[in-house]
C-alpha cells in the first residue's frame, strides 16, 4: 500500500518537464554572479587582505586611490578595500544566521499551521500577525536597548522579525500540498501527520522556502547595515559596511569616496540577493515567469 | 475587536520585553554610583517596587488615557515629547509618500504598458536597483552631492513650518527624497505588476478591440481595478516609511520620533524607549487594520464574501 503512495507522489510546485524546459534566466545569472562575487570576497578575506583591516596607520590617514591603497584609507589610516572584504564576511554571517533562525522557526510553524487543527492554525497565524507589528529594525533597537548592541542581538532580532514571512509562506504552501491526491492517498494509507509533513509537504515547499530565503537575506543585509549605521549592530573594530558608512558621514566634505564604496557594496549585495530570489522563483515556478 | 486585542497583546509583548531587562531600572537610570537610599526613592517614585502585573496595568491604563508616564532619567513627561516628535516624523512620512507616489504611478504604468520594449525593461531594471539602496544611504549620497558639493540645500536640521515655511521646505526636500526615492522604486514594481495583471483581463481586450488605444483603454477601464492591490501596498509602505524615517532622521539630524527613540536607547531611558516603541507598533497595527478595511471598501466582492 505504501509503495503505491510513493508512486503517485509527484511534486506540485515543480513539474519535472517544466523544470527541464526552463532555461537560465537573466535575473538568476546576474543575481547569482553578484552573490558569488560577495561570497568570493568573504572567503578571500579569510586568507588574504591587502592590509590588516583594523590596523591604524596615522601616517596614511585619508589617502586617496593609489597603488598602495586601491580604494584609499579612512580617517584612521585603515585600508578601505581590506575593510570592504572583511565587511562582506560580516554581512554574510549576519544574513546566514538571521535567515537561518527565521527559516528554522518559521517553516515548521507554517507547516504546523497548515496541517494541524483549525484552532491550532489560527493561534499560530494570529501570533504571526502580532510579530508582524514589530519590523526588524524596531525589534533590533529593542534588543539593543535591553541587551546592549552587538552583532548577536542584531542577528537574533532580524531573524525573529523575519519568522512571520516564512511561516505565512510555509502555511500557504502546505495548504496547497494538503489538497493534492497523493497526500489524500497517504492519509488514507494511515500515514501519520508527521510522516506526511516530512515526506510530502517539506520537499514540495522547499523551493518556496529557498526563494524566500534569498529575499529575506536581502532584507537582513539592509537591516544589519541600518543597525550598524545607527551604532546598534556590529561593534568596532570588526569591519562592517553599515559602520563604514556611519564613519564616513562626518567626512562628506573632504572624502565623499568613503561613503561611496560601502554604499555600493550594500546596494550590490541587496540587488544580488533580490535578483537571485526573482530568478529562483522563475525557476521553481515557471508559470510566474510571464509576469515579469 | 481584533484590533483592540492585537494592541493589548502587543503592549504585553513590549512590556514583557522591557521587563526581562537584567538588572534594576532604577540603577540603570541613576548609574552605578547611586546610593541605596536614592535607588529606593526612585523605585518608590516610579512605582518600580510593585509587582510586574501591577506595573503593566498602570502603564496600559496610562496609555489608554494618553499618559505615557515620566522618564526615569530626565523625569520629564513622555507624552508631550512623543506628541511633538510625532508631528515632525509625520511630515517626513507624508512627504516621503508623496515623492514615492509621484515617481511610482506614472513610471509603473509606463513600465507595464511598455513591458516588452527596451524602455519598459530599463524602467524595471532601474526600480530593481532603486529597491537595493537603503534610504539612509540615499540620504548620505543626497547630502554629499546636493548639499555639500552643489550647496543647493541645507544638509540637515529642522525648522517648524509655522516659524519659517521656506526654510522648513528647504530642509524637508532631501529627507523626503531619501525616503521617497526608495519607496518609489518598490511601489513602481507593484504598480507595474498590478497594471500588467489588468492588461490581461478580457474586458480590457474588448475595449482595445472596440478601437480604444492602449492608454485610453487603461485609463477608462483598467486603473480602478489596478488600484486595489496598489492602495494596499501603499498603506503597508506607510509602516515601512515610518521605520525608515527612524534612520533617515539620524542622517539629517531631524528631531523626530526616531531620534527620540535612539536617544532613549543611548541614555538607557527605558520607559521612554518602551513608550516610543509602543507608539510605533500602534502605528503599524493601525495601518494594517486600515488596509483590511480598505480592501472591502475598494473591492465589493470581498464584502459579499465576508
Amino acid at each position: 500500500m505504501s509503495e503505491q503512495v510513493n508512486v503517485v507522489s509527484v511534486p506540485v510546485a515543480e513539474p519535472a518537464a517544466a523544470r527541464r524546459g526552463s532555461r537560465l534566466n537573466p535575473s538568476l545569472i546576474v543575481g547569482g554572479s553578484i552573490v558569488a562575487l560577495i561570497i568570493g570576497a568573504a572567503l578571500l578575506s579569510f586568507v588574504w587582505t591587502p592590509y590588516d583591516p583594523t590596523r591604524i596607520d596615522a601616517a596614511a590617514r585619508l589617502t586617496s586611490y593609489s597603488g598602495d591603497h586601491w580604494l584609499g584609507t579612512d580617517k584612521f589610516g585603515r585600508d578601505v578595500f581590506s575593510q570592504l572584504l572583511v565587511g562582506a564576511r560580516t554581512t554574510l554571517f549576519v544574513g546566514i544566521v538571521a535567515v537561518g533562525i527565521a527559516a528554522v522557526i518559521g517553516t515548521p510553524l507554517g507547516i504546523f499551521a497548515g496541517m494541524g487543527s483549525r484552532w491550532a492554525g489560527e493561534i499560530v497565524m494570529r501570533g504571526n500577525d502580532l510579530l508582524l507589528a514589530f519590523p526588524a529594525l524596531l525589534m533590533a533597537i529593542m534588543f539593543a536597548a535591553v541587551y546592549g548592541p552587538s552583532t548577536l542581538t542584531a542577528m537574533a532580532a532580524i531573524g525573529i522579525a523575519t519568522v512571520p514571512s516564512f511561516a505565512r509562506l510555509a502555511r500557504s504552501g502546505t495548504l496547497g500540498v494538503m489538497n493534492t491526491e497523493y497526500v489524500l492517498a497517504a492519509r488514507a494509507a494511515g500515514r501519520t501527520r508527521r510522516a506526511i509533513a516530512v515526506r510530502h509537504v517539506l520537499p514540495n515547499i522547499s523551493g518556496l522556502v529557498i526563494v524566500q530565503s534569498s529575499v529575506a537575506f536581502a532584507i537582513a543585509i539592509l537591516a544589519e547595515a541600518a543597525l550598524s549605521f545607527l551604532g546598534f549592530g556590529t561593534r568596532p573594530p570588526t569591519p562592517s559596511w553599515g559602520r563604514m558608512l556611519q564613519e564616513s558621514q562626518e567626512l562628506l566634505h573632504s572624502a565623499p569616496r568613503l561613503a561611496l564604496w560601502p554604499g555600493i557594496a550594500i546596494a550590490l549585495a541587496v540587488l544580488g540577493f533580490n535578483l537571485l530570489g526573482d530568478g529562483l522563483r522563475d525557476r521553481f515556478d515557471p508559470r510566474l515567469e510571464v509576469r515579469r | 475587536m481584533v484590533f483592540a486585542l492585537s494592541l493589548l497583546l502587543a503592549s504585553a509583548v513590549v512590556f514583557a520585553f522591557m521587563a526581562v531587562l537584567p538588572g534594576d531600572p532604577a540603577r540603570v537610570a541613576l548609574g552605578v554610583q547611586a546610593t541605596p537610599e536614592a535607588l529606593e526613592a526612585t523605585r518608590a517614585e516610579f512605582g518600580l517596587d510593585r509587582s510586574l502585573p501591577a506595573q503593566y496595568l498602570d502603564w496600559v491604563g496610562g496609555l489608554l488615557q494618553g499618559d505615557l508616564g515620566r522618564s526615569y532619567v530626565t523625569r520629564a513627561d513622555i507624552g508631550p515629547q512623543v506628541f511633538d516628535r510625532l508631528q515632525v516624523t509625520a511630515w517626513l512620512v507624508m512627504a516621503g509618500m508623496l515623492v514615492a507616489l509621484v515617481i511610482a504611478l506614472p513610471l509603473g504604468v509606463l513600465a507595464a504598458v511598455r513591458h516588452r520594449r527596451l524602455s519598459g525593461m530599463m524602467l524595471s531594471g532601474a526600480s530593481q536597483v532603486g529597491m537595493a539602496v537603503p534610504s539612509f544611504l540615499a540620504g548620505i549620497l543626497l547630502v554629499s552631492v546636493v548639499a555639500v558639493q552643489l550647496g543647493w540645500l541645507p544638509p540637515g536640521g529642522w525648522v517648524v513650518p509655522a516659524d519659517d515655511p521656506v526654510q522648513f521646505l528647504r530642509r524637508l526636500i532631501l529627507p523626503a527624497l531619501a525616503l521617497g526615492l526608495v519607496q518609489g522604486a518598490v511601489v513602481t514594481r507593484y504598480v507595474r505588476s498590478a497594471v500588467l495583471d489588468v492588461m490581461r483581463e478580457d474586458y480590457l481586450r474588448t475595449a482595445r478591440a472596440k478601437g480604444l488605444g492602449p492608454y485610453r483603454a487603461l485609463v477608462k477601464h483598467g486603473l480602478r481595478n489596478a488600484a486595489i492591490p496598489v492602495v494596499t501596498v501603499l498603506a503597508l509602505q506607510l509602516a515601512t516609511l515610518l521605520i525608515g524615517a527612524v534612520v533617515v532622521e539620524r542622517v539629517f539630524v531631524i528631531p523626530g520620533l526616531g531620534s527620540l527613540l535612539l536617544d532613549g536607547v543611548a541614555n538607557r531611558d527605558l520607559l521612554l524607549v518602551q513608550s516610543v516603541v509602543m507608539v510605533l507598533v500602534l502605528a503599524v497595527l493601525l495601518v494594517n487594520y486600515v488596509v483590511d478595511v480598505l480592501y472591502t471598501v475598494l473591492d465589493p466582492r470581498l464584502r459579499r464574501a465576508g
